[in-house]
């Protein structure tokens, strides 16, 4: 394989956690509700991943647990913000803080041992020797199919259902929204809730398939390089992946010249993703300084029906 | 009062908000193929009446009777499935959405919706909208449409929905004369068909020449039902403001006003407006000293951007901006202020004051940086204070205390303070944007005696107003802005309805010396 | 005129589900009070029990007596005169990082990047060891404040340039620009400033006595204390009585009446933030100088991330910061003393999530009230 494929590849498998946590971000946003806490969720995500499989060693319970989880923590999230209509940004933080410092607890026991993999690969044999297509799409895992057709069915759930129509109606104009009848604070409990099922797959998925040892922090800022991927996508699941697998490309760029052999120091090296975040937004910053940034026109205002103006 | 006459009644209706009671005890009733007026001044209590019709509100108590059967309506959709829909002042469009999305938004049918489906849909929503007589581009999205196309597109969503009561709240306020007649003729069409048309306005012309039948409120109350070939004008406006009209016909006669200094002028100003369309396009105006110039026009036409740029919230792409004898250079808010020009913004709440901050804290707004009010970067507390207290007595700003809240005062006590504050810097030139909206009669008669009580002083008032009647009764001389330029000018004896009409719809390009 | 007789039987059935999910409602609901503006204060205390009564059920989970557990933790933060002391020198780090995000949170600009601001102004303290190592009390001390005034500063500015020249979210940047300075601390104090007689320990060489923030008595509690409080009286003063704290407020309260005003938010903005960056770099200059007297690896416990709740409890009121930042303080030493019972210190962010979530909850149910359903 030259240079180029293996980034690709390497860029594919990092990116996978970064795209089930953006799409699940969208979809949140989309709703017109911020999601600070996708640091806490993955987190959670990932180490309740962890205890399962090694309890119980079925990837169908590790992936319902997961799911299970990401739910509860979504209902936490969306119950301060949609019923109590607290400020967003602060449950989001306190969502980081509290799922940072629960999973560290809980995960105390678990903390270093390698899990065996646990996914399995979806193994398209005729593909082998095609050259790119090959090693990047023959050995793929089960739980990057699944990102695939999730990125196919978020974008067709928005722009092709009558859900879709009203979550597009909900983000940008709540009144609006319910005055035609949609169920505002149903609907966005229900996104909030499904998105925060996938920021949680996105920690077990790094978890099973990426770096498959459970150590506290493992995320590393990645739920907050999925937020900074919300706006890079500009709210499009199909944008989504292409940034996604952009910064897993960046997250692996690092380290591949490290293999190559450079005299840079690895902290530097590390430092790739997190610059290119803030340089990113800025260029994008700076080209739609006119422009509407195709952020929902709600986002982040809770939404109360009987109000006196 | 049977009810097979009545298709819709509303009983003892009482609505309180916190402290306030909004509607006291209201009866209203509708028969089927009529147009319902349901006149009052700003704050009588339409909105709040129709918004529980309409499912928006729920009533504190009293009961809604549909084809004499109580029901209970508790969201707009169960309004919607008993046949009511409304037509929101503010509308409730997504703008990012289509106009037939807009429509079928909230339609509970197939969850799969294919091109095909909203082909069938954009097909039967054109039909609705040509039967009667309301056209607008149907897949267009809502921002690239125009005031009146919304609108349209709001009438034909409640059609589409099979209303058979269609609630329009002050429907003209942001229409062209002409633009307005249009909508009357579809109004007659929807009485062909047997629909019930309820109209909330406070225009009396509207009334006389659409209603059939007439509910006047005031203060949150029904004064009378009558219908309209049983009353007139005269009438009506007694009912509506609860005491005679000559005394409303107000003393404030503009004297001609000697021709003053030119204040401020402004020429072939070009100004960037959202989506890359000018937004101010070779505008040019002149307002002297001891004068008020009057903008009218149409919603969006760039009245905003009019006021922004003359208070050096935004920058100009071309022309110069004089002021005083001097060229504005570059946008700036504070040499604005300091040029003397004050400000009355459009949206108090939103621009003009800091609802968390107390009186004191928005007396200081723009003159906190002089010597009196503070040295060294020290604030003069104590002297800001008795200054602060001084200004509210004179201004007769009821307030529970200088460190209250102002989001706590009343619509009308927040803009005499707001007067306060840009009255005591003595300015030179007040630009005011819509310095009446939602106030009561009275507080509305304040501001207007400020007005014109700066302009006496021989300081120049340009008043920026959608509100036709109000410019058209302070101004000394009217401009007519349209598409982002002065389409007309006019003094204050020439003025007249029609032709400033035409020139609000963009039909008269021309423009016309009339003074 | 005939009506009829039965109101209830009279209202028409919209659909059936509809109907009967109506009529089963609570006949209560909850409604936003607008004559309620401020939650009162033991809102705040009824908020914290009811977190560490959540906290309580993971303990019990894992085995624990969470009674056991939150008396170790007072007893090791607040009873005797050790853990007191340590309180207090924990809390000197968080009150000056929570007084920086206060300041930055007053013009609603979300600065939660203090714990990157904390390592720069730490590294930055350092840097004067390495580069003036024979400098005398009087002239370091100055010398690493300034520095580290300079550097929290500087990485303040990254985060305000490009908000307010490209408009990019802060949140993401000051977070970014935290894990950045973590990793340049790191590679100092594994690489170029390693300590070459430390036995390969991640940290650069011990400070010398004139190096070192002086101390009162024998106890762990240094000069830090002073600047912190000095601090926050200039924080209450300047936001009162000044003509820029004025601008602050307004800013605050409404951004666009502010913009009306002729203020230049952006400037504030950039003033703020650097400001806000200056604070942390103190409070990181006070910890390696007064505590860890080296910089080294994982130099703070989550400083800046804590500071974040310490000024949303104290609601940005200055003497509140005082207050939540020796609980806070507590927390963490109580976090530590837990460790003999075999649990790790990462409860205490575990907790302070969950104060935070209950006391946003809080502050929200106090501002609703019940009413009569109809």
């Amino acid at each position: 394989m030259d240079f180029i494929t293996q980034l690709l590849v390497a860029a594919l498998s990092s990116g996978t956690p970064l795209l089930f946590a953006t799409l699940g971000g969208i979809l949140i946003e989309r709703s017109g509700i911020i999601q600070l806490g996708a640091e806490g969720l993955m987190l959670m995500g990932a180490v309740v991943a962890a205890i399962t499989f090694i309890h119980t060693g079925s990837l169908g319970l590790t992936l319902l647990a997961v799911v299970a989880i990401g739910a509860a923590l979504g209902w936490v999230h969306s119950f301060l913000t949609v019923t109590l209509r607290t400020n967003q940004i602060v449950s989001g933080l306190a969502m980081t803080l509290f799922g940072t410092g629960l999973s560290a607890y809980i995960g105390k026991s678990i903390t270093g041992i390698p899990i065996p993999r646990a996914v399995p690969k979806v193994n398209l044999d005729f593909l082998d020797g095609v050259p790119v297509l090959g090693p990047l799409f023959a050995h793929l895992d089960l739980l990057t199919w699944i990102s695939f057709a999730l990125v196919i069915a978020a974008h067709l759930f928005i722009h092709r259902t009558s859900w879709g129509l009203h979550l597009r109606a909900l983000g940008d104009n709540p009144p609006t929204a319910d005055v035609m009848g949609i169920p505002v604070q149903l609907f966005r409990y229900g996104c909030v809730i499904a998105g925060s099922m996938l920021i949680g797959l996105a920690g077990a998925d790094m978890l099973l398939v990426y770096s498959p040892t459970w150590i506290e922090g493992m995320t590393a800022g990645r739920g907050w390089i999925a937020v900074a991927l919300i706006i890079f996508a500009r709210w499009n699941p199909l944008r989504a992946m292409f940034c996604a697998y952009f910064f897993g490309m960046m997250d692996t760029i690092g380290f591949k010249i490290q293999l190559i052999g450079s005299a840079i120091p690895s902290y530097f090296l590390k430092m790739i993703p997190y610059i290119v975040t803030i340089l990113v937004l800025m260029y994008l910053g700076y080209r739609n300084r006119n422009k509407p940034s195709g952020s929902p026109e709600a986002l982040g205002t809770p939404y109360i029906r009987e109000q006196r103006f | 009062m049977t009810s097979e006459r009545h298709s819709l009644e509303m009983k003892r209706i009482v609505k309180q908000f916190g402290s306030v009671l909004a509607n006291d005890h209201v009866d209203f009733d509708c028969k089927p193929g009529e147009v319902h007026a349901l006149l009052g001044e700003n704050g009588a209590g339409k909105s709040t009446i129709m918004c529980m019709l309409s499912g928006v509100y729920r009533p504190t108590s009293g009961e809604i009777r549909i084809h004499g059967r109580e029901v209970k309506i508790r969201s707009p959709k169960e309004a919607a499935k008993l046949g009511i829909g409304m037509v929101f002042q503010n509308f409730r469009l997504v703008q990012t959405l289509t106009a037939a999305e807009n429509i079928v938004l909230g339609e509970k049918s197939s969850f799969w919706r294919g091109p095909g489906w909203m082909k069938r849909k954009q097909e039967e929503i054109a039909a609705i909208a040509e039967h009667f007589g309301l056209t607008f581009p149907v897949n267009r999205p809502i921002w690239q449409l125009s005031v009146g196309e919304q609108q349209r597109v709001e009438i034909v969503k409640t059609l589409y929905r099979g209303a058979e009561f269609i609630i329009l709240d002050e429907p003209t306020s942001v229409l062209t004369p002409g633009e307005a007649e249009q909508l009357f003729q579809t109004l007659e069409q929807m009485k062909k068909e047997g629909k019930t048309v309820i109209l909330t306005t406070h225009k009396m012309k509207e009334v006389m020449s659409v209603a059939d039948r007439i509910s006047v409120m005031r203060k949150g109350r029904m004064i009378h039902t009558i219908d309209k070939q049983d009353t007139n004008e005269k009438e009506l406006a007694k009912l509506m403001v609860g005491k005679e009209v000559d005394a409303m016909q107000r003393e404030i006669q503009p004297p001609i006003s000697e021709q003053g200094r030119v204040l401020l002028d402004v020429s072939h100003l070009d100004v960037q407006g959202d989506h890359g369309r000018l937004a101010l396009n070779d505008l040019s105006l002149q307002v002297r000293a001891g004068e008020i110039v009057g903008v009218a026009g149409v919603a969006g036409n760039g009245q905003k951007e009019l006021a922004e740029v003359l208070n050096g919230l935004i920058p100009w792409k071309r022309g110069s901006i004089v002021f005083n004898g001097r060229e504005f250079k570059n946008a700036s808010v504070r040499g604005a202020i300091e040029a003397g020009i004050s400000h009355v913004p459009e949206n108090r709440m939103k621009s003009g004051l800091a609802g968390s901050l107390g009186a004191v804290d928005n007396l200081l707004f723009k003159t906190y940086r002089t010597e009196e009010r503070s040295k060294f970067g020290f604030l003069r507390s104590r002297a800001n204070r008795e200054w602060s207290k001084s200004l509210v007595e004179q201004f007769d700003v009821k307030t529970p205390g200088l460190d209250a809240p102002v989001r706590q005062l009343s619509g009308g006590n927040q803009q005499k303070l707001l007067f306060a504050r840009e009255v005591n810097r003595q300015p030179l030139l007040m630009v005011a944007v819509h310095p009446t909206q939602g106030l009561d009669v009275g507080a509305t008669d304040g501001v207007h005696r400020l007005l014109t009580g700066i302009r006496n002083e021989g300081k120049g008032v340009l008043l920026i107003s959608e509100d036709l009647d109000e410019v058209m009764q302070l101004s000394d001389r009217i401009l007519i802005i349209y598409g982002g330029r002065i389409v007309g000018e006019m003094s204050h004896e020439k003025a007249d309805r029609e032709t400033i009409g035409m020139y609000m719809a963009g039909i008269q390009e021309t423009k016309e010396e009339a003074v | 005129m005939t009506e009829p007789t039965s109101t209830a039987s009279g209202a028409i059935a919209l659909d059936g589900e509809t109907a009967a999910r109506t009529r089963k409602r609570f006949p209560f609901r909850l409604e936003i009070d607008p004559s309620r503006k401020e939650s009162p204060w033991w809102m705040t205390i009824v908020s914290v029990v009811l977190a560490l009564l959540a906290c309580a059920i993971f303990f019990a989970a894992n085995g624990k007596n969470p009674w056991a557990v939150y008396e170790k933790m007072w007893t090791g933060a607040f009873t005797t005169s050790f853990g007191i002391t340590e309180t207090l020198v924990k809390a000197i780090p968080l009150l000056l990082c929570g007084l920086g995000v206060s300041i930055a949170y007053r013009i609603s600009v979300w600065n939660i990047g203090a714990e990157g601001q904390f390592a720069a102004g730490a590294i930055a303290a350092a840097a004067v060891t390495i580069y003036f190592p024979h400098l005398p009390l009087y002239a370091t001390i100055p010398l690493m404040l300034v520095f580290a005034i300079a550097a929290g500063g500087i990485w303040g500015a990254l985060t305000a340039l490009p908000k307010t020249y490209f408009q990019v979210n802060e949140l993401i940047t000051s977070l970014m620009l935290n894990y950045v300075a973590l990793l340049l601390l790191d590679y100092l104090v594994f690489g170029p400033w390693k300590d070459p007689k430390g036995f390969n320990f991640p940290g650069t060489p011990m400070f010398t006595a004139s190096q070192s923030l002086p101390v009162l008595g024998d106890t762990r509690l240094h000069l830090g204390l002073i600047f912190a409080l000095i601090a926050v009286a200039l924080y209450a003063f300047v936001i009162r009585f000044t003509r820029w704290g004025y601008e602050l407020r307004l800013i605050g309260a409404n951004p666009e009446a502010a913009r009306n005003a002729g203020i230049h938010i952006k400037r504030h903005i950039l003033i703020v933030m650097i400001m806000s960056g200056a604070l942390a770099g103190v409070a990181g200059m006070s910890e390696v100088s007064g505590v860890t007297h080296r910089l080294m690896d994982g130099i703070s416990p989550g400083y800046g991330y804590t500071a974040i709740i310490v000024a949303w409890i104290a609601k940005l009121h200055p003497v509140g910061l005082v207050i939540s930042s020796v609980l806070f303080g507590g927390l963490i030493v109580g976090g530590y003393s837990v460790q003999t019972m075999g649990l790790p210190s990462s409860i205490s962010n575990m907790l302070q999530g969950a104060i935070l979530f209950f006391l946003i909850a809080g502050n929200m149910i106090s501002k609703f009230r019940l009413s009569r359903n109809g």
